[in-house]
């Protein structure tokens, strides 16, 4: 039974990755860079998935830990001179290190009041930047180079990072699923559901937590890395408290504890504003917040759930 | 010296319109264990709304008293459409959906007025006053006066009326009120009213030194949840206090300690919300033990 | 017609089903106890009148069914139900929860019934703005019973008024019950487990098992009866 489940998942899997590598062949450039946005809120959703989904840690805050990715990145290419590529890795741990650090003291934090703390982690955030102008680049923030692809590849910008950001996705992908498929999500999930009952069986429960902030927040550092690659430019007014939110209604449309739904979540957070658009210019984030509200009250668990419920019976026929 | 007390007064200004959101974030708390992540959402609706009456030729008091009105109609009405369907789910549900309502009003404001800043008019003479050799703004007088006379109402109604008394009863324990008779989810909607209220006198006190903007509590709702914090998140008492603290350290740091510039004022008070929750999580008046595991 | 009138009444928590048809009456100025031992289902029966519980079956109050009222209704029809606790308002002070018993009521006597209160339990007053929650188990007891008996209920629902409390405290407070029940006519039920007292206390009685009602008659009667008196009087 589960390794039929497995095959239907893997051939899904499959379909999805062949269906993500031709589709620059088919559709528009700017389609395609619509796509990589996808790609970069696919990451971000994921890490926050792991935290806030599997492990139950609410985070208002991972635009804050974009930032930090982000910043990395340019600051790197700015004032050191680095590889954009290189700094993808480089942006992941710092942002890491910054998730788990701050691990520690929210483990003094239950519920409610994590999710106060980092959402004042949010809206601090551009204030911070703003203050040190002379690594930041202040209000006026940095400039990157274009991203160009690396060993004479013949693609072209737009395509190369396409194609960056969806083969990290799928590593990260990859190495999420086969965390958390083991002991490491099976200790997520009994935290999540309750942390005395956690502890009594023997789950060390620091450990778990911080790791889990760590995990996630490296994940945000890699999304926030390739949106700077990808708009080229970084200022402190792109990671407005927004993004968090944007972040986290991403994780909660596409299903909280799932990574099926992730990239219906992306999807979703990418486009919606788009086709909103046509009806004002400020309509989108009504229909945000109302989506966020009805997803809550009719569909707690997201697509993710939907999904469950109708694939289902098909495996089960298999 | 003079200067001195000049600042503490304009931060007992500044901190009464923090208490005043504390106290509608600790009202709520109290009674529904929910931390409102929308409360300065609601504060900024009303005070949008405020100015609508007042651009339509309303005179300010009664503009104000109307808002007041709306403000506690809204609140009400918003507990029992949104929260209460979700009144027995986990946090992390209503968690979301108070976020909801703060991505929804935000929009929404910018929706129906725009995102252009707007001034809002105060209703106090922009002058000082002479005060034993201190200048003391009249506006700050104002808005420490309206503040007050506004908790103070609350106080007494809290205190001496049957139905303040039943919403604390069903507050702390809404089984046995019950048992008394009380409609305790009414009392919670009640809750969600008066909140409301207290958001939109801190949102209209706030607004003529700031500009009116969808955004403009987003800032002031940290240092209220800072505020509320500091206090104890059960403890009405504390969201005062913890305020008004807060208002004023701000103040004299701005004022003192200039080379930390006016970007870190809200980093400032982030880490003064982060060391309490660190340090002494249930606050400074509050009795509420932690769960720790 | 009976005050109060369970019949055939079904409840459960969840899976378990802890009343499996209980039927019982309470005639106005009657104290009747409910008996038993643990797990027996006092306690639910009681939360089934006052609405606490999930419950089937007819409930009659002076007539009228109340079994699909929720308790805050059941109140106003003049129901006090004391819980197992207390339901002190710990974080009020005494006299705010004084008040709470009188929350349903709009008539004028409310301020005479206060003294009334003050008059069964002179400390109260010295005590007024003191927090329930510090008062000793024996207090707490007298203030919900003072709290109950403001709302000038018809019935009043006791649940274990004994649990945690020293024997000459017990024997205060069910004195007092006694001379309300004999002086005003106040209906009271009380479940308890110190059968004794109880017994002495009331003129009707149940005891439950597993559920049901076993055993059902005066407190005379009862206290005769051989294997009542083996299994909850002790002798």
């Amino acid at each position: 039974m589960a390794g039929r489940r497995l095959a239907v998942r893997l051939a899904g899997l499959g379909l999805a990755v062949a269906v993500v590598a031709l589709l620059p062949r088919l559709i528009s450039e700017y389609r395609a860079f619509q796509l990589t946005y996808v790609g970069i809120y696919f990451i971000a959703i994921l890490g926050l998935n792991i935290l806030t989904g599997y492990s139950g840690q609410i985070s208002l805050g991972h635009g804050a830990f974009m930032a930090l990715g982000a910043y990395t990145t340019a600051v790197l290419t700015f004032h050191a001179g680095w590889r954009d590529l290189w700094t993808i890795p480089v942006a992941g741990l710092v942002a890491g290190a910054a998730g788990f650090l701050f691990g520690f003291p929210a483990l003094r934090f239950s519920g409610v009041y994590l999710a106060l703390a980092t959402f004042a982690v949010a809206v601090a955030t551009p204030s911070v930047l703003k203050r040190f102008p002379g690594l930041t680049g202040g209000s006026g923030g940095l400039v990157l180079d274009l991203p160009v692809a690396p060993f004479g590849l013949p693609l072209s910008p737009s395509d190369w990072l396409y194609y960056l950001t969806w083969a990290i996705a799928l590593v990260l992908l990859t190495a999420a699923w086969l965390l958390l498929r083991g002991r490491v999500g099976r200790a997520f999930r009994a935290i999540r559901s309750s942390e005395v009952a956690a502890v009594s069986s023997g789950v060390n429960l620091a450990a778990y937590k911080t790791f889990a902030f760590g995990v996630s927040a490296a994940y945000a550092g890699v999304a926030g890395s390739l949106l700077a690659i990808a708009i080229a430019f970084v200022n402190p007014d792109t990671f407005p408290v927004s993004l968090s939110i944007l972040i986290l209604t991403g994780a909660v449309v596409g299903g909280l504890g799932a990574l099926v739904g992730v990239a219906i979540g992306a999807l979703f957070i990418e486009f919606l504003p788009i086709y909103a658009a046509d009806v004002s210019n400020q309509a989108p984030a009504v229909i945000y917040g109302v989506v966020l509200i009805a997803v809550m009250f009719l569909l707690p668990t997201g697509a993710a759930g939907l999904l469950r419920r109708l694939l289902f019976p098909v495996t089960r026929r298999l | 010296m003079a200067d001195f007390l000049q600042q503490v007064v304009s931060g007992l200004a500044t901190g009464s319109i923090y208490a005043s959101l504390a106290l509608a974030l600790v009202l709520i708390h109290r009674s529904t264990q929910v931390i409102n992540f929308a409360q300065g959402e609601m504060a900024t609706f009303t005070t949008y709304i405020a100015w609508t009456l007042v651009d339509r030729g309303a005179s300010y008091w009664l503009a104000f008293a109307l808002t007041l009105v709306a403000a506690f109609v809204g609140g009400v009405a918003l507990e029992r459409v949104i929260i209460r369907p979700v009144e027995r789910a986990s946090i992390l549900t209503i968690v979301m959906v108070t976020i909801g309502l703060l991505v929804a009003l935000n929009g929404a404001m910018g929706w129906i007025w725009s995102p252009e800043l707007k001034s809002f008019p105060s209703p106090f003479p922009n002058r000082g006053v002479d005060v034993g050799g201190v200048t003391i703004s009249l506006q700050d007088v104002g808005v420490l006066g309206v503040t007050v006379v506004v908790v103070a109402l609350l106080y007494v109604f809290f205190r001496y009326t049957k139905l303040g008394l039943a919403m604390r009863a069903a507050a702390v324990a809404p089984d046995a009120s019950r048992l008394a008779g009380v409609r305790v989810s009414w009392m919670l909607a009640l809750g969600w009213g008066l909140a409301a209220v207290l958001g939109a006198v801190s949102g209209m006190m706030v607004a003529p030194s700031v500009f009116l903007e969808p955004n403009m509590m987003q800032v002031v709702v940290i240092y209220a949840f800072a505020a509320a914090v500091l206090g104890g998140i059960n403890s009405p008492v504390g969201a005062i206090v913890g305020g008004l603290a807060i208002g004023v350290t701000i103040n004299l740091i701005g004022t003192y300690a200039d080379f930390l510039g006016p970007e870190l004022n809200l980093p400032v008070a982030l880490l003064i919300l982060l060391a309490v929750l660190l340090v002494r999580p249930s606050g400074l008046f509050d009795r509420v033990v932690v769960q720790r595991v | 017609m009976a005050l109060l009138e369970l019949r055939d009444v079904h409840a459960r928590y969840g899976q378990i089903t802890a009343l499996r048809g209980i039927s019982l009456a309470v005639e106005e100025g009657q104290v009747v106890a409910i008996l038993g031992a643990n797990g027996a289902g006092k306690t639910t029966t009681l939360r089934a009148v006052s609405g606490t519980v999930r419950r089937s079956g007819q409930i009659l109050f002076g007539g009228r069914s109340i079994g699909r009222r929720g308790p805050e209704d059941v109140a106003r029809l003049g129901i006090a139900h004391v819980p197992e606790g207390r339901g002190t308002f710990a974080e009020l002070s005494v006299w705010d929860n004084l008040r709470m018993g009188a929350y349903i009521r709009r008539d004028r006597g409310v301020k005479d019934d206060f003294q009334r209160m003050l008059t069964y339990f002179p400390w109260l007053e010295e005590r007024r703005d003191q927090d329930a929650g510090t008062l000793s188990g024996g207090e707490q007891q007298m203030l919900a019973l003072a709290r109950a008996l403001v709302a000038r209920p018809k019935l009043l629902l006791l649940d274990e008024p004994s649990l945690g409390l020293a024997p000459l405290v017990v024997r205060e407070f069910f004195g007092i019950v006694r001379t309300l029940n004999e002086e005003e006519g106040l209906t009271v039920l009380v479940v308890e487990q110190n059968a004794t007292i109880a017994l002495a206390a009331a003129q009707q009685a149940y005891v439950l098992e597993v559920g049901e009602v076993a055993v059902a008659g005066t407190s005379d009667e009862l206290a005769a009866n051989e294997s009542v008196r083996r299994s909850y009087l002790g002798y």
